[in-house]
């Protein structure tokens, strides 16, 4: 793990640990409520990747954009999702993001940039390069960031989406999270080459390998990578080495062990983004073990009152069925 | 004053016009700038606009349409072009058209919209040029099955002018489709004597035509027809051959496709008792059998025949003019459809 720590405030290394630990307690209370038969929907689980999403948004401005995935509540929290409507989503509540018509893989918070969230795998990508388009077009200085899958990776949107990003120059970071699965099928045994960054010299922009487990790694190549974007120098794609530690969804057998073997689940998990930086703040004296127990004890208050307005907030209503299909 | 144009020319205007008056309305495609598109649609406007707002795209049908979804996220009014509509399956642009761009503001609770025109050019060129299997398809009946998208089918250069307006300030998606043999009328003079009324009156100034609103074209009381796009010109002239005979039709353009203009429709079959459908797109699962329904359930009462329909064979558009002129729906064969039902 990275410890360069030196050159980063008290207040970005606590911030960076809060908000992953605030993604995990979210989906650890998403499994339970999955578990119980809350959640009307599939859920896939960020557990694992937390380390990506917040590395990633730390850099970026709340106009800054978000392009996410069908496991995306990682990537809504690292920009600033507010909780409570995220679990009324997940609820298929009135309240939640997408009023309940959207669900897990649909949920869109364009007050905080993030404009998309897509269950079709690849397809966000031309997407943020149009977002990128409209920054160009508008000159401003904002930056977008898109979030996909080593799946998405194969795609014929992948190489459509940056080869166009590219050509343009448009600032767009493409962020690949390699958890080396496909649902079941390894990102090895369907691609010869071993690197998805090693793509991005077809594309002729920069293309970066960074440990996906360490959020300092990734703060720090997204950083050069949104300045370039910011400059007007172009896209970046960087790929971050992870792992889910919950199955491809939940209730996939297993936790995933079916076509994952023990030995490496177990390995991975050693490498957990949260516990290993916890440990590392503390020993670098930037937390005391009292503050991380305080830093946990305000996030589970938030993830359990969170809930309690989900629950309590009413179902949409027969009657809206037609409601926004059209503006 | 008449000031004649065609239709590409129509469509040329409505771009240039609304890209002077709205800094956000921006064009791509293939070979939309420096060449002016294949059918001469977006002629000169990289010239005027710049290469910023009018972009030739790699092809990449997929990210066209992927891009033009974003760049209504964030903010503009995107006119994307598929260059033939047949191309709307390639590399992931049918998903990016109905997964995305057709669901994105219902499932994301209306919270977001998604301002986007896509253009495509569609159908049959016989006699003009013969296209084949791949570049002549009528695939409107594919997008008026995904809700949340519009579906626009102009048969004028007045039409496809203004509904053109109205589809780029529109804040909803639009699939606006243009058929390929309109084009054709200034190149080809035999295209423009055959069918007088490809070529009109388009005024210079803006205007909007409003959606869901359709055109009858001809009043009559013997049967009315309803078509769209070169349907409806095929159906003027059957209508004036089969006024030599004393059979007088009512024409009916629907001009748009989604929202579709009911009304208008099931006043005339209640007028004259009779319906035709005319529609270029294959018949099984086309556009003329859900027009033929909703007269089934609206109108049945009222009906002195069976509801006919006149579409294209459920073939791959052939090669041959020789075949290709079977293959899709001709004057002739409304001429004997009518004559059929009407029994004079």
């Amino acid at each position: 793990m990275s410890d360069d720590f030196e050159r980063l405030s008290k207040k970005t290394l606590v911030d960076l640990y809060t908000k992953m630990l605030k993604i995990r307690k979210f989906e650890e209370k998403t499994a339970e409520l999955f578990a119980k038969g809350f959640i009307p929907g599939l859920v896939h689980l960020y557990i694992g990747e937390e380390a990506v999403a917040v590395g990633v948004c730390a850099n970026l401005r709340n106009e800054d954009y978000v392009v996410s995935t069908h496991r995306g509540h990682g990537h809504s929290i690292a920009k600033g999702g507010d909780v409570k409507r995220m679990f009324a989503e997940l609820l298929g509540k009135k309240t939640g993001y997408s009023k309940g018509r959207g669900g897990s893989m649909h949920m869109v918070i364009p007050e905080i940039g993030v404009m998309c969230s897509s269950g079709i795998v690849g397809a966000g990508i031309p997407i943020a390069t149009g977002l990128g388009l409209a920054i160009d077009v508008k000159q401003t200085d904002q930056v977008v960031a898109c979030f996909f899958g080593d799946g998405a990776s194969n795609t014929g949107t992948f190489h459509e989406g940056i080869n166009m990003a590219a050509a343009w120059k448009l600032p767009v970071i493409f962020v690949c999270e390699n958890n080396l699965y496909a649902i079941s099928v390894p990102f090895k045994k369907v691609a010869l080459i071993k690197n998805v960054a090693d793509r991005a010299v077809a594309y002729g922009i920069p293309g970066v390998v960074v440990d996906g487990m360490d959020v300092i790694a990734v703060y720090k190549a997204v950083k050069k990578a949104v300045k370039r974007a910011r400059e007007g120098k172009g896209p970046t794609l960087i790929e971050c080495k992870t792992y889910r530690f919950r199955g491809h969804y939940e209730g996939d057998p297993k936790k995933g062990a079916t076509y994952r073997s023990e030995a490496e689940m177990s390995d991975w998990e050693k490498k957990c983004p949260i516990a290993n930086f916890k440990t590392k703040l503390i020993e670098k004296s930037v937390l005391t073990e009292s503050e991380a127990e305080d830093i946990i004890q305000k996030c589970i208050k938030e993830i359990e009152d969170a809930v309690e307005f989900a629950m309590e907030s009413p179902y949409p209503s027969p009657e809206e069925i037609l409601e926004n299909l059209f503006v | 004053m008449m000031r004649e144009l065609d239709f590409s020319a129509a469509i040329n205007e409505a771009l240039r016009q609304e890209m002077r008056r709205d800094q956000s309305v921006i064009i791509f495609g293939e070979d939309v700038g420096f060449f002016g598109g294949l059918f001469k649609c977006t002629d000169h406007l990289q010239k005027e606009f710049g290469e910023k707002r009018v972009r030739d795209t790699p092809i990449s049908e997929g990210a066209i349409i992927g891009a033009a979804i974003g760049a209504a996220l964030g903010g503009l009014r995107p006119v994307a072009e598929i260059q033939f509509i047949d191309f709307v399956g390639c590399n992931g642009a049918m998903d990016q058209i109905f997964n995305q761009m057709a669901k994105m503001r219902y499932m994301f609770g209306g919270t977001l919209k998604v301002p986007v025109v896509v253009r495509a050019p569609c159908g049959s060129r016989y006699p003009v040029a013969s296209g084949a299997a791949q570049h002549s398809q009528s695939l409107e009946a594919w997008f008026i099955h995904v809700p949340g998208l519009k579906v626009v089918t102009p048969s004028t250069p007045y039409d496809a002018k203004g509904l053109l307006i109205t589809a780029i300030r529109g804040d909803d998606p639009v699939m606006f489709i243009e058929h390929k043999l309109l084009y054709y009328v200034r190149r080809v003079p035999t295209l423009r004597e055959k069918y007088p009324s490809m070529i009109c009156h388009v005024p210079e100034e803006e205007y909007t035509i409003p959606f869901g609103q359709a055109d009858v074209k001809r009043e009559g009381k013997d049967a009315t027809v309803i078509a769209t796009m070169m349907m409806v010109h095929k159906a003027i002239n059957a209508a004036n051959q089969l006024a030599k005979e004393g059979i007088n039709i009512e024409i009916i353009d629907l001009r748009t496709l989604v929202p579709l203009d009911k009304r208008t429709m099931i006043n005339s079959v209640k007028k004259t008792g009779r319906a035709i459908v005319v529609s270029e797109d294959c018949k099984t699962g086309g556009v003329a059998s859900e027009i033929a329904s909703i007269i089934m359930e609206e109108a049945f009462d009222y009906l002195d025949a069976p509801i006919k329909r006149v579409s294209g064979l459920d073939v791959p558009i052939p090669y041959s003019p020789i075949l290709e002129a079977v293959a899709v729906p001709q004057e002739q064969n409304i001429i004997s459809i009518v004559r059929g039902i009407v029994g004079k």
